[in-house]
């Protein structure tokens, strides 16, 4: 498997790269765990004037928020940075160096840039996720396990491929890293059920930006308030998704022509 | 004095015609700062609605008034100057700046509010579109909106002086993303951004009066609501004026210490 053991490579080169930078990864550390008590501490406050939010409980929010923090960790880990890196390269035609190298280049360029430290975050997510679903006092049972593992990798794949079409866009615009500004703030909302804000918020979680397949969706299988339609849905959306930008892509990277390089 | 009015005048010429050229961006950042108070008063409501439409001394009109000045005192408080001036060590490009016969505090300063005056354009439809929208109530005395007019210019200028000082940091560990994500979720917390103060666990409120977040955010905004008695009003223009020396006192000598190490590193 290709993608795995490119994707280890990187990781080994930024493990290498961080190593110089020992303070920064001390503040990173310190970073996560006010990120989390301020996380726990929003919902603890919430919780303190109701039992329920829109037929939430807090274990469920609490759930919630370990995906969203693991989808998040995941984004930050590798999708975002490789995508700005991608972005970089195209503007200043430095993109050939990777173009050349014998690899599928959509998978070269997904996995190129590793922010090592975003592994704190991904692993806070899990021990959050694991914490609020051992909260919810259902029993999790084979099927809503197997919903909720389909849920989050569509959800996942649902991000990476939104991310893989916006980046694509810089072949003809050149300048668009500003436009994964849009993902960055609308994500934040994923922090609560998308059923929970107004009808045209909703949508634009929905149909605009994936947010609500990233976070919502997967919550809810794990909580035990899922339809089968929905989990289906999301895995549908996500196979067209990761088609669609493959296509756009190789369309994409036909137009470079190594600009000012 | 004079000679500063001048270079500030023709820094905001320069700004306005640099800042113009990136529209779309300018439009793209605000998306930040409305997303996460139309976020807050949703979630606030709906607490408000299950429980008969109140929280504390919070009414479902009372939360919407609440985000709403949140959100555009937020715009007019806050600063990036933190993540910019990692960028400016890290790529050693400050040493242009320090050339110049001026303090770079004030370039940014400029850059700062010629961005807030740009983007006033569209904070304000905003505003009207989520007045609409969420039925705000506001209770504003005439007095309140006098005080609000040196309470806000406080605000601006001690979220901005802090900030630069803390910025600073980066004089001596060159990479400071991760340090400024820890003070901006600190701040987010404690400033009153995320649910109004008085819903806060008395230990907590404690806490926030001492910090100086508080009073760079949560107090001009309950000074508008009409939240605040004269005394409580004057008490707050104190906590400000006092944390504004601090801050002061801070970015002079941090000033005076990181300049010295500067080494222009990666020029």
């Amino acid at each position: 498997m290709s993608l795995l053991r490119l994707f280890w490579v990187f990781v080994k080169v930024a493990v290498l790269n961080e190593l110089q930078y020992r303070t920064n990864f001390y503040i990173q550390v310190v970073r996560s765990a006010i990120r989390l008590a301020t996380g726990l501490g929003g919902l603890a406050l919430v919780y303190s004037h109701t039992d329920t939010l829109a037929g939430w409980t807090g274990a469920d929010l609490l759930a919630l928020l370990g995906v969203y923090y693991l989808v998040d960790g995941v984004i930050q880990l590798v999708i975002a940075p490789s995508m700005s890196r991608l972005m970089e390269d195209v503007r200043q035609g430095t993109l050939d160096f990777a173009l050349t190298k014998p690899e599928d280049a959509q998978v070269l360029i997904s996995v190129r840039q590793v922010q090592i430290w975003k592994l704190v975050d991904v692993a806070l997510g899990v021990a959050v996720l694991l914490i609020g679903v051992g909260q919810v006092g259902r029993e999790v049972g084979a099927l809503h396990a197997l919903a909720f593992g389909a849920a989050l990798l569509a959800g996942g794949a649902i991000v990476y491929s939104f991310y893989l079409l916006l980046a694509t866009l810089t072949f003809w615009l050149v300048r668009v890293e500003n436009i994964m500004v849009i993902f960055q703030s609308l994500y934040q909302a994923g922090k609560w059920p998308v059923t929970i804000y107004p009808r045209w918020m909703r949508a634009m979680l929905t149909f605009v930006v994936p947010v609500a397949f990233a976070t919502t969706v997967p919550a809810e299988a794990i909580s035990g308030r899922f339809t089968w339609p929905s989990i289906f849905g999301a895995v549908a959306l996500a196979a067209i998704l990761l088609a669609a930008s493959r296509l756009f892509w190789n369309h994409g990277v036909r137009r470079y022509s190594g600009a000012s390089a | 004095m004079i000679a500063l009015l001048d270079v500030y005048r023709a820094f905001f010429k320069n700004e306005i015609a640099l800042q113009l050229q990136y529209r779309v961006q300018l439009i793209i950042w605000l998306l930040f700062g409305v997303i996460q108070p139309v976020m807050y008063l949703v979630i606030w409501s709906t607490v408000a609605r299950s429980r008969g439409g109140q929280v504390g001394d919070y009414g479902v009109s009372e939360f919407a008034a609440y985000f709403i000045a949140i959100m555009l005192v937020q715009h007019l408080v806050f600063t990036w100057i933190m993540y910019e001036f990692e960028f400016l060590i890290r790529q050693g490009q400050l040493s242009v700046r320090l050339l110049r016969p001026i303090d770079p505090i004030h370039g940014h300063i400029v850059e700062n509010l010629t961005y807030k005056l740009l983007t006033l354009t569209i904070m304000v439809p905003a505003a009207a579109i989520l007045t609409l929208l969420f039925q705000p109530r506001f209770d504003t005395p005439l007095w309140a909106i006098a005080v609000a007019v040196p309470a806000l210019l406080l605000a601006f200028l001690l979220t901005f002086l802090l900030e630069w000082s803390f910025a600073l940091v980066a004089f001596w560990t060159t990479r400071t993303a991760a340090l400024n994500d820890a003070y901006t979720l600190v701040y987010m917390f404690m400033s009153g951004w995320v649910a109004p103060l008085s819903l806060f666990p008395p230990g907590l409120q404690v806490l926030a009066s001492i910090l100086p977040f508080r009073w760079a955010l949560a107090f001009p905004v309950e000074l508008l609501l009409g939240r605040l008695t004269p005394q409580q009003a004057l008490g707050g223009l104190a906590a400000q004026a006092v944390w504004l020396a601090i801050a002061v006192a801070i970015w002079k000598l941090t000033w005076r210490a990181g300049i010295r190490r500067y080494s222009a590193v990666g020029a």
